[in-house]
């Protein structure tokens, strides 16, 4: 397994129960997504993978290995909002992991400019990022996320807060980038289509306190062209992931 | 984000929202800058010479307008020598200022035990009264530059350190989790991350410590000086020559403005990108 938790748990101070029990394991290459309704502690798990918190219990393993001191460094991670820096070009925000590792400014800067065209980011490399869409603000962080190298990549709703329409052609962008990259994603959303087009498996999560509910193989034939979301087979996908999540969302209105 | 340094920088006429750039007629914009306060001043003078002519008042007691610009040109070489000595006086307290100012700002906020160690005594150190320890500070270094200095760089490295704190702690904290994950260690997060989000901060301060350090420069000379136009204030005021200090007083007000407006387009070469911002 390239990434695995188990038995993870995350109390907060103050008593607040984020996390309880989950164990979720990721194969080399493989795109896996977690949906949950909101609030089931998705973040506080990337950000436990991420090694930014510290798990109250549990394991967690790279490559085999087990990280006592977690994963901080050693696994990319792009938290909800962009967080591109205003005082920096985008391209000067896309080379900031392989800044941090040491990686001198040309080099950067020409591994960076080789991938500006598949992150659609051409001609804005030296513009700030008050000066970019939405979605190529996305896009510079993604960029930012691969251009630093790590092989696991945790993706917090990176899409959350587009447009429906680019939503779509970003996720059919991305997954054209992973076909090609063919990196570990662990994607968290809380759009059950995006999980279902985009992932090999995906992860069903309850309410609060957060547990693994159940797994669904998503078992659609690759390379997957957006038209795939209206086949019967991703309907059914989207239903057997629907049906707990409904019921999570009734439990949380304490309805029966 | 309201903090009483920033809100000493907004009545001192600086501001805290970004600028837009003006896009069409940068003659205009400037005009529209520069002509307001000018015909206020202009206002201003008219009336006071007017009061001054027609109410009857002595001119040894009050004098008008005309009358200082006379003393400002008849005590042209002695004020420009004076002016000179009390420019380097706050420019060298000024300069000690920014540094001891961000040193403390960074040392405070680099940890928690650091803040509640170091930031109190900031504080007190704004509750000594320099008329206090002034002629105490020139008992221990004499005459020089040395007693004007360090005057000077007390009343104005508070303003500086306080705004450059509050930066310092407006920095994201997703953005330093971010960066942690990419392998940055605090100085690289201090770098990339914190001081650039404090340097609009810590250029309110600077602004509001460009108007504190001229009156500071005034009272060091005061309490143990020679020269500079502190010291020809006093000498003016005891030959109640009033028209020669109010001349020395529109020097130092120049003095003052040139230091604020230095301050400004300072801001705007390093800091674009909050003029940028929409």
């Amino acid at each position: 397994m390239k990434l695995a938790a188990e038995r993870l748990a995350k109390r907060f101070a103050g008593g607040v129960e984020a996390l309880a029990d989950v164990s979720i394991e990721l194969a080399e290459g493989e795109f896996v997504s977690i949906v949950g309704p909101s609030g089931c502690g998705k973040s506080t798990l990337l950000a436990l993978l991420a090694g930014l918190l510290e798990p109250s219990a549990g394991r967690i393993a790279l490559d085999g290995a087990d990280s006592p001191g977690g994963l901080l460094g050693r696994v990319g991670y792009m938290p909800q909002r962009d967080l591109l820096m205003e005082w920096r070009t985008t391209l000067a925000n896309a080379t900031l992991g392989l800044e941090l590792a040491g990686v001198a400014r040309a080099a950067a800067r020409e591994r960076a400019l080789a991938e500006v065209g598949r992150f659609g980011l051409a001609g804005f490399e030296n513009r700030r990022p008050s000066a970019l869409s939405g979605g190529m603000r996305q896009r510079a962080a993604l960029l930012r996320t691969f251009l630093a190298g790590r092989d696991v990549l945790l993706l917090d709703e990176p899409f959350g807060a587009l447009d429906a329409l680019t939503r779509e052609a970003m996720r059919e962008w991305l997954l054209g980038v992973w076909e090609s990259d063919r990196k570990t994603i662990l994607l968290v959303t809380h759009d059950v289509e995006e999980a279902v087009f985009l992932s090999d498996r995906v992860y069903v999560m309850s309410g609060r306190p957060g547990r693994i509910r159940t797994e669904v193989e998503v078992s659609l034939a690759r390379p997957r062209a957006l038209e795939l979301t209206s086949s019967p087979e991703f309907a059914q996908l989207k239903a057997r992931l629907l049906a707990p999540l409904r019921e999570e969302a009734r439990a949380a209105l304490g309805a029966p | 984000m309201s903090t009483t340094g920033t809100r000493l920088a907004l009545a001192l006429g600086g501001r805290l929202e970004p600028r837009p750039r003006a896009a069409i007629g940068r003659r205009r914009a400037i005009a529209a800058r520069v002509l307001p306060p000018l015909v206020a001043g202009v206002v201003l003078l008219a009336i006071w010479q007017a009061y001054v002519a027609l109410s009857g008042v002595h001119e040894g007691t009050f004098p008008s307008p005309l009358e200082v610009a006379r003393a400002l040109v008849r005590d042209r070489s002695l004020l420009l020598s004076s002016a000179w000595t009390t420019l380097s006086e706050i420019l060298l307290g000024y300069g000690v200022a920014i540094v001891v100012g961000l040193a403390l700002a960074i040392a405070v906020s680099s940890s928690r035990l650091a803040e509640r160690a170091i930031y109190p005594w900031l504080v007190v150190s704004q509750m000594i009264p320099i008329p206090a320890i002034a002629p105490v500070v020139v008992l221990w270094t004499g005459f020089d530059i040395r007693p004007k200095l360090i005057v000077i760089a007390l009343v104005t490295f508070f303003p500086i350190a306080v705004n450059t704190i509050d930066g310092l702690r407006a920095t994201d904290s997703e953005l330093v989790g971010l960066l942690r994950t990419l392998g940055a260690g605090r100085w690289e997060i201090l770098r990339i991350a914190r001081l650039p989000t404090a340097l609009p901060y810590v250029f309110s301060g600077l602004r509001v410590s460009a108007a504190f350090a001229v009156i500071a420069a005034v009272f060091a000379e005061w309490v143990g000086s020679t020269s500079g136009l502190g010291v020809l204030i006093l000498d003016y005021g005891n030959q109640a020559a009033t028209a020669d200090v109010f001349a020395a007083v529109v020097v130092l007000a120049v003095i003052g403005v040139a230091l604020f407006a230095a301050v400004g387009i300072a801001e705007r070469l390093a800091v674009p990108w909050w003029q940028a911002q929409e």
